[in-house]
């Protein structure tokens, strides 16, 4: 098994990292600590320049004009991306774009000239709206959120939380219960436009992720067309999970991109620092701390391409994308807190990035699937369906 | 032994600051925390929404006198400390927008504000 990076994946992760290191991380210093965005005029310039790079758009499909570049490759890069002080939730600040709603690529016609091909020129943002009050791991079962035919509508009456940019969207993908009687076999995926009467963003829910909130939604008699259908009726479940297991990869990538950074700046400290006439990179307790993060990380980062080559081969990639989540999002979690532990009282100030990593790395162990839904996801597989 | 209140969801914290309104002369005494501020005339009619972040130099203690100084007209405030200074501001701005339609007068237009329906 040949674990070298290609030539190529070389040059573009080279490229990616020097564009981090001279574009990013200097604007980053006049930005508030907790930001995430940047100002439009650095948004735009930014943008321009990795459209130049022939690296925009890095997850949308090259029928949809997206770079043709595979999946380990755009793994690399993500671990490059988020390697500064925004990087675990705004890598680069959003100026390599994105795919945005990647089950629109399996829309209609109509429903991607109207919403899919919008998004991606940046003209129309949406939102994926699956979490309920009720529960997030097992979507399946906890959708209350109910919609009823009406001739040619469907009217849908419930609630979503931790919805992320409902506030701020054109539209978004709702999935709601149409017959309660199927389990996940009963849930139904919907385009809902947020001017739609009856569509309420109620309540922002503020969370350790101090630069952007979530939302809470609520449906009051909302009438949505048939025609916003996305898929089959009572098919949505499957949309949900097929993006729930592909998102892993990415989420694992970058927080390995920032344990990197974390490491690399504790790696820069150590030999720096003096403590009783002596670097504290000679005090073997400081030393041990550098080796178990370089430790984790490479575990983190091999588990993590190991899911995409899996994914990229078109290989089963379930219980790999669970483990590269739930190894990159602990291992990455225990690398900051020992940076920041190096770093002593600065490490907990706003002058570096470790306080904001250490609170956004908490976050990682819960989205996406809490790691003990990873576990049970592993275990399923490794003992089938019923545990047996 | 008292019974639970049982609830679905966990409290929520009220959106809107309703703290009484200060005399300027009292921001001297302000915590150097970071956090949210609103700035009012006389009449007590909010004038601006604003935030001592990251990089204030003392936080509130700062960023309100310097914000007054900016806005003829203001002569009260009132604040509240968070570390969630970046979306609270937001959150601040957003039920301001839903409920008089408009941002306060002294706050710059913010394209990218996102819409709330939070009720009362």
């Amino acid at each position: 098994m040949d674990l070298a990076l290609t030539e190529e994946q070389e040059m573009i992760t080279g490229m990616v990292r020097r564009f981090v290191r001279e574009e990013i991380l200097p604007l980053e210093l006049t930005l508030d600590p907790d930001a995430d965005e940047l100002p439009e005029a650095d948004r735009q310039r930014l943008t321009e320049k990795t459209r130049a790079m022939g690296l925009y758009g890095l997850d949308i499909p090259p029928e949809f004009g997206g770079p043709e570049i595979d999946l380990v490759t755009r793994t690399l890069i993500a671990i490059e991306t988020s390697q500064h002080r925004a990087g675990l939730y705004a890598p680069c600040y959003g100026v390599f774009g994105g795919a945005g709603l990647a089950q629109l690529f399996e829309a209609t016609e109509a429903q991607q000239a109207r919403y899919l091909h919008p998004m991606l020129r940046g003209e129309k943002s949406g939102f994926f709206g699956l979490t309920e009050p009720s529960g997030g791991s097992d979507p399946a079962r906890a959708i209350q959120t109910r919609a009823v035919r009406d001739g040619d509508d469907w009217i849908i009456n419930g609630s979503k939380i931790f919805i992320s940019g409902a506030d701020r969207a054109d539209f978004g993908l709702v999935f709601a219960r149409t017959d309660p009687d199927r389990g996940r076999n009963g849930v139904t995926c919907f385009i809902v436009d947020t001017d739609t009467p009856g569509f309420h963003v109620r309540r922002v829910v503020h969370t350790l992720r101090s630069a952007r909130y979530a939302t809470e939604l609520q449906f009051e008699d909302m009438r949505v067309p048939h025609a916003n259908v996305l898929g089959a009726v009572n098919g949505g479940f499957a949309i949900a999970n097929d993006r729930l297991s592909r998102q892993r990869i990415p989420y694992a990538a970058g927080c390995i991109g920032v344990a990197v950074k974390a490491h690399e700046l504790a790696l820069e400290y150590a030999p720096q620092r003096q403590t009783f006439g002596a670097p504290l990179s000679s005090r073997q307790a400081i030393q041990w701390m550098l080796v178990d993060n370089e430790i984790d990380i490479r575990q983190a980062r091999w588990l993590t391409l190991e899911a995409a080559a899996r994914a990229q081969r078109g290989d089963a990639f379930r219980k790999e994308a669970a483990m590269a989540k739930l190894v990159a999002t602990e291992a990455g979690s225990r690398v900051v807190d020992r940076c920041m532990q190096i770093f002593g009282g600065y490490g907990v100030t706003k002058d570096f990035p470790f306080e904001r990593w250490y609170r956004e790395m908490r976050i990682r162990r819960i989205g996406e699937g809490p790691n003990e839904v990873q576990r049970h996801i592993i275990a399923r597989d490794l003992l089938g369906a019923s545990l047996r | 032994m008292p019974k639970r209140k049982s609830s679905r969801n966990p409290p929520i914290v009220p959106i809107r600051l309703d703290k009484p309104w200060l005399p300027l002369d009292a921001a001297a005494g302000l915590p150097g925390q970071l956090g949210v501020f609103e700035l009012a005339d006389d009449a007590g009619q909010l004038q601006y929404i604003g935030c001592a972040g990251g990089r204030s130099r003392f936080g509130l203690r700062s960023e309100v006198p310097a914000a007054a100084e900016r806005i003829p007209g203001a002569r009260r405030f009132r604040v509240e400390v968070t570390m969630a200074y970046l979306t609270r501001h937001q959150e601040l701005l957003m039920a301001h927008q839903a409920d008089e339609g408009a941002l306060p007068p002294h706050n710059e237009p913010q394209p990218r504000l996102g819409r709330l329906s939070p009720g009362s």
